[in-house]
């Protein structure tokens, strides 16, 4: 075969692999998201509170302990699961509890949930409870709007003051 | 061209080092310029994306291949155990890769494997926790994904070596005009059709619609269609089906090569010739015969008899009394191939009178048989020592075609090979220089090609009779 005729049929054999991978490379589209949708991300870790409070030794119990251990306070390890929830316009969207991790349960409790919500105004509630006893912790409410494509996190920093809304 | 895939997959991989250590040049690893710095590279980023593509699409090919050929089983096992693991590693750079440009792909390619990973909880925090806000997202996670850019592929390089460990003499780089083809059609493609960023990463923002590099990130897609517990479940099955297989189905043992300490005189062509390195030399359990010889590791043997082949013991000139080979094949043994052969000769009753010798994973030449044509198939072409042909003619054929696997496809990665240098005088043992070529032809064949056959045949039998 001369040679143009079989750089012709080279280039014939490599023209349907290159146009799949440059197809497949980059297409078709994903739609991730419906233009018409934001998404809500709730993205909480966090040691709650101990199970059972801590209490004070009594000297005779310090005196029975090695004297490298003769810590004044018996702390229990175990710490509260956090129990969330999500209300969008008044409607629970979501609940659930997250467990501490680590065999004492004394580690932090994690929870991460994605949900797509319609674009437009929302009145979003989020409560969190760290401790054994009834009743929320943390509670915030606000309502906001929200665009197609927005990304809001619903995250949790004691440090500034609990429960927030981040764009 | 398709035995060819696992070499091209080694010329992919060099293509993507390359282009990835110039890239890695311009890379600027953090948070804030990582988009900015790799963003208009040219020619160079596409040819790295799109051959890290098609690396892809010939690991796969390539698998499918050597699978519908039967090599994940038997004596092979290690190759395709070895080559499962790859496939992870593989995916694993890729889709790291497209972390580095942090665009909203990489946004979206983090966040959606860090979703994935998270649902095995095996982290105090969420992984995904790192992709939620830009605050989050630092400088040193950078740095981690560019250590895992690096560390993986050099890990998965490590694996292909490996990989090939338990095969004499890998290609591990294709032929020249294949490389030359396979590197300027990606050239081309690269220029045509350049890849750019999508734009910058903005954990606030999520993207409606992606342009997804299908080859590596449909897991992502597959995961949001059903659930991160789904995607794991499909992941786990294929690679327990894949790290099966070897196992899986109708187990067929074959014989393997048995040596003969009494005929080996441990000269090594054995050991030089066979395809999957299962000969090694040992002392020799007689040092009055030798002071080394051949011994065969079952467990990598295939079973192709090329060694016999390659054997000098192997002539059917020897006139002892018990003809046998210093290794030969339980079942096909060459004491009794040159037993076939003379039956078969003795047979022919017209003229010219053709030996056919043929293998058995090609065109099946028992449907040659005819009162001019004996014909005798072996395990392989390779196991065919040239002596065989000297001994044919000698003995009232006159003439000897040879054929096997379709040219460059020998089942047995070098029967063919070994077989051609052997009759061109160039490998040991080889074709006596006072056979006359033109009494030999080689006419290798297609499986169920019986035909194209007959009629190489009825071709080489015309010019016998032609040049008398």
């Amino acid at each position: 075969m001369t040679s143009p005729a079989r750089y012709f049929l080279q280039a014939l054999f490599y023209l349907p692999l290159m146009l799949l991978i440059g197809y497949f490379s980059s297409a078709p589209v994903f739609v991730h998201l419906p233009a018409n949708e934001a998404l809500l991300r709730l993205s909480i870790a966090h040691a709650g509170e101990r199970m059972q409070a801590c209490r004070e030794r009594s000297q005779e119990e310090l005196a029975k302990l090695p004297p490298n251990m003769r810590a004044a306070q018996d702390c229990p390890r175990e710490r509260s699961p956090l129990l969330v929830e999500l209300e969008i316009d008044g409607r629970l969207k979501y609940r659930t509890e997250a467990v501490p991790a680590g065999a004492q349960r004394d580690g932090l409790a994690t929870l991460y949930h994605r949900l797509p919500i319609a674009a437009g105004m929302h009145r979003i509630v989020v409560r969190m409870r760290d401790r054994p006893q009834e009743g929320f912790t943390y509670v915030r409410e606000e309502t906001l709007s929200l665009a197609g494509g927005d990304s809001l996190l619903i995250d949790f920093n004691a440090a500034r003051g609990g429960l927030e809304f981040r764009r | 061209m398709l035995r060819q895939l696992g070499a091209v997959a080694f010329l992919l991989f060099w293509i993507v080092a390359v282009t990835g250590i110039y890239l890695y040049v311009f890379l600027d690893t953090s948070a804030a310029g990582a988009w900015r710095s790799v963003n208009d590279i040219g020619v160079m980023r596409s040819l790295h994306r799109y051959a890290s593509d098609a690396l892809v699409a010939v690991t796969f090919a390539h698998l499918l291949r050597e699978y519908l050929a039967g090599h994940a089983r038997g004596f092979r096992w290690f190759s395709w155990l070895s080559g499962v693991p790859l496939i992870v590693l593989l995916y694993a750079s890729g889709i790291g890769g497209y972390w580095l440009v942090w665009d909203q792909l990489a946004l979206f390619s983090a966040t959606a494997t860090a979703e994935w990973l998270d649902w095995l909880g095996i982290t105090s925090e969420p992984f995904a926790r790192n992709f939620l806000s830009s605050d989050r997202v630092i400088d040193r996670l950078f740095t981690l994904f560019t250590f895992l850019h690096i560390g993986i592929p050099l890990a998965l390089l490590a694996g292909m070596w490996v990989h090939v460990q338990r095969v004499s003499r890998p290609e591990s780089f294709p032929s020249r005009d294949l490389a030359a083809g396979t590197t300027i059609a990606l050239l081309v493609l690269a220029a045509a059709w350049p890849v750019h960023s999508l734009p910058q990463a903005n954990p606030a923002q999520v993207p409606a619609k992606l342009g997804l590099d299908w080859f590596y990130l449909f897991p992502h897609p597959l995961m949001y269609a059903t659930s991160p517990g789904a995607l794991w479940a499909m992941f786990a099955g294929v690679m327990v089906l894949l790290l099966a297989l070897p196992w899986l189905g109708r187990s067929e043992r074959l014989p393997v090569a048995v040596v003969s300490p009494q005929d080996c005189n441990g000269c090594g062509r054995c050991f030089a010739d066979c395809p999957y390195s299962a000969i090694v030399l040992v002392p020799h359990t007689s040092k009055r015969i030798a002071p080394r010889m051949a011994e065969v590791q079952p467990a990598l043997c295939a079973g192709c008899g090329i060694c016999a082949g390659a054997c000098p013991s192997s002539t059917p000139f020897r006139s002892s009394a018990t003809f046998a080979s210093g290794i030969d094949m339980p079942g096909r043994e060459i004491a009794a191939l040159r037993a076939e052969l003379e039956r078969g000769i003795g047979g022919l009753s017209a003229g010219p009178r053709v030996v056919v010798f043929g293998c058995d994973r090609s065109a099946d030449v028992a449907a040659l048989r005819s009162a001019d044509t004996a014909a005798l198939s072996l395990i392989c072409a390779g196991m065919l020592p040239p002596s065989f042909l000297e001994y044919a003619l000698r003995n009232g054929a006159d003439g000897v075609l040879v054929t096997g696997c379709a040219e460059g496809a020998c089942d047995y990665r070098f029967g063919q090979r070994w077989l051609e240098e052997r009759l061109a005088g160039t490998r040991e043992p080889h074709l006596r220089a006072n056979v006359p070529p033109q009494r030999v032809r080689v006419a290798w064949a297609r499986e169920r090609s019986v035909g194209e056959l007959r009629h190489a045949l009825a071709a080489f039998r015309s010019d016998i009779a032609h040049n008398g």
